[in-house]
């Protein structure tokens, strides 16, 4: 049997949704975008077409208004066939979750309706190359003159970079403010002033485009400012609280599909006369994998829940903890599928290779496992000074 | 622009198994699906909805368990369910069929185009397509490949051939039965699922469709099946290699050894 997670029908309906479209539509092309680094645009339609794009998108906005439960029902889904593909629609989210925090209505109005439909893609622009999980470090800024901002600086590894048409981006207003002097604006790509720098080549998630965001003199109207001036980073904290279940999300499903994979390669190889899965030893490896996955994907769902239920205040420690824990078994458990499939493991003609390098970005971005455990701490010593 | 898309729900064929004593087949606990050739019959209905705009219904005749097949059609951008169901339509070959859609056809007002799948993956006849386009007194084009142009006058349309494809111009309406490579199907979307578990389905029967019950179910019938087997698989033949010349000349040697030539 399964675990029931007692999912309702329309989740049900996502995860079929998504599975579908992993099957019969990302399997076949799958190491295509991976060989050829090529952006997903004929799988974005599908998603589009599919309304996959808007679950986590309000109704009232052209969602299907699933909260962040429905983002991970449906990353997890797609990402057991494919991480990277998988990423144009996550990595939208991020860039989207500014604006459902902290935008006013005529910014959501504007902005969620195309997002939702998947006409449009997001992305988020916070990093910088000398401000990775430091963002008060950054160098970016955003000077006001009269009804506008100017915006100067460069942000880096930006996931959907140049593919997105809507940007939200975290700048200096005040520099001598600090944490308090960061602000957040919706930047649209083709505003004069705001191209787009070198693409990465990176390890895994090639489907996925990462790439530099240049502001040059790039002018902002003041009507694309997110929340108030100095609220900035708040709304990127808020932003990854509910996002980083996302990314354990893809975590997830990269890790379930590579137990998958792993579990039927080892019953179809045969060596010394019967199939590996007869063996201990790759039972037990197969045993620690699938109680791995389902500890995970229980800690996550339950994440979930309690972000889209919003009774409990922040949920920074549980969201870093759901995170850092998938990430760290999608890595364990593809490590594992790889040592199972032996030699055809490491090679490109099987699919695990491929799993492998893209979960381990799942221990990077969105704060390394290390910085999860910061905020993990920090949140419990904070609980405990509290509760004196 | 009124689109009426005709479509049939089959058993699950890749795990379908046969009966040996009786002959047929065995429906119990076999999935039901939609026709995989009406699946893009669906689609282009669709897309010819979203390209002229009008609405798109689709149709079938069944039991009661074939409103599954049409929910899943609305999930599938249809507008429209109807589904044509009575005991009396039972045992109907594809005569009495075409005769019953084409009865309920009757009942929908105006429409410019039917498409239907080029033929069931259960009885592989094709015949209830051009059937019902006869009983609507309509020409029908089958074996479509790509409508390239259409409004509520006229269609011009790509048949596919085995060398090619003829360019074919019919007056509206016209009936087409479409190949898999018209279109490649949308995955159902969500918002079309939730249409599709509201949706109200219109549901006739015989006298509504004020149908001859002469012409319905086993009386409307002259099909007689005699015997269902499965036919003996072909051997695999013989493959002659090398340039053009040499084929040839292997090719005339083995058909004069074999008294061919």
């Amino acid at each position: 049997m399964a675990m029931d997670y007692f999912l309702s029908e329309e989740e049900q309906m996502m995860i079929e949704t998504a599975r579908t479209i992993a099957q019969e539509k990302m399997k076949p092309v799958r190491e295509h975008y991976d060989e050829k680094e090529e952006f997903p645009w004929e799988i974005v339609k599908e998603f589009a077409q599919a309304d996959l794009c808007g679950v986590y998108i309000p109704e009232e906005y052209g969602g299907f208004g699933k909260g962040i439960m429905g983002l991970v029902l449906v990353v997890e889904e797609l990402c057991k066939v494919d991480g990277a593909i998988a990423l144009s629609l996550a990595a939208t989210a991020l860039g989207t979750l500014p604006i459902l925090i902290a935008g006013n209505e005529e910014q959501k109005k504007k902005y969620l309706p195309d997002i939702a439909s998947g006409k449009k893609l997001a992305a988020f622009g916070l990093t910088e190359a000398e401000a990775g999980s430091d963002a008060t470090g950054m160098r970016t800024t955003a000077v006001k003159d009269g009804d506008y901002y100017i915006l100067n600086g460069t942000k880096c590894f930006i996931t959907n970079g140049g593919d997105a048409e809507t940007y939200t981006i975290f700048a200096k207003t005040n520099p001598s403010r600090g944490a308090r002097g960061i602000s957040c604006f919706i930047v649209e790509k083709g505003t004069p002033g705001f191209e787009f720098g070198k693409k990465e080549k990176k390890m895994g998630i090639k489907a996925s485009s990462t790439r530099e965001l240049i502001f040059n003199n790039c002018k902002i109207h003041k009507d694309q400012l997110l929340g108030k001036e100095g609220h900035g980073l708040m709304i990127a904290q808020a932003t990854l609280d509910n996002s980083r279940p996302g990314v354990a999300a893809q975590a997830l499903g990269i890790a379930a599909g590579a137990l998958e994979e792993a579990v039927n390669y080892a019953r179809k190889r045969v060596q010394f006369g019967q199939a590996i899965a007869s063996f201990q030893g790759i039972q037990h490896m197969l045993a620690d994998m699938a109680t791995e996955v389902e500890a995970a994907r229980c800690l996550l769902y339950t994440v979930a829940r309690s972000i889209d239920k919003g009774t409990g205040g922040r949920t920074s420690k549980e969201s870093a903890m759901a995170k850092l824990f998938c990430s760290e078994v999608a890595m364990k458990v593809t490590t594992n599928a790889v040592q199972i499939f032996g030699g055809y493991g490491y090679c490109r003609e099987y699919p695990v290779e491929k799993m492998m390098r893209d979960a381990k970005i799942t221990t990077l971005y969105e704060g390394t496992s290390q910085i999860q455990k910061n905020e993990i701490a920090l949140n419990l010593i904070k609980e405990s000074a509290k509760a004196k | 622009m009124n689109i009426i898309v005709c479509i049939k729900q089959v058993p699950n064929t890749t795990n379908v198994q046969i009966d040996h004593e009786t002959g047929r087949l065995k429906r119990e606990g076999v999935e039901s699906i939609i026709n995989p050739f009406d699946e893009y019959a669906i689609e282009e209905g669709v897309r010819l909805k979203e390209r002229t705009g009008g609405k798109c219904i689709v149709v079938t005749m069944g039991p009661p368990q074939a409103e599954s097949a049409l929910r899943e059609a609305i999930s599938r951008g249809v507008d429209e369910a109807v589904l044509v169901s009575d005991r009396a339509f039972g045992g109907a070959d594809t005569l009495a069929t075409s005769y019953a859609l084409s009865s309920a056809i009757k009942q929908l007002g105006d429409y410019s185009v039917i498409l239907c799948g080029k033929q069931a993956t259960d009885g592989d006849t094709a015949q209830v397509g051009p059937g019902i386009a006869e009983m609507l007194n309509i020409p029908h084009i089958a074996y479509v490949k790509k409508i390239e142009d259409i409004n509520d006058k006229s269609m011009k349309v790509e048949r596919m051939m085995e060398d090619g494809y003829d360019l074919i111009e019919s007056p509206a309406p016209c009936l087409l039965t479409v190949v898999k490579e018209i279109n490649n199907p949308r995955v159902p979307s969500l918002k079309g699922k939730m249409a599709a578990k509201k949706a109200v389905i219109k549901t006739f029967n015989a006298p509504s469709i004020n149908a001859d019950e002469k012409r319905i179910g086993l009386n409307g019938s002259p099909t007689q099946v005699m015997k269902i087997f499965t036919p003996p698989q072909r051997t695999g033949g013989e493959k002659f290699s090398g340039d053009a010349q040499q084929q040839a000349a292997a090719l005339v040697k083995k058909m004069s050894d074999i008294g061919i030539i």
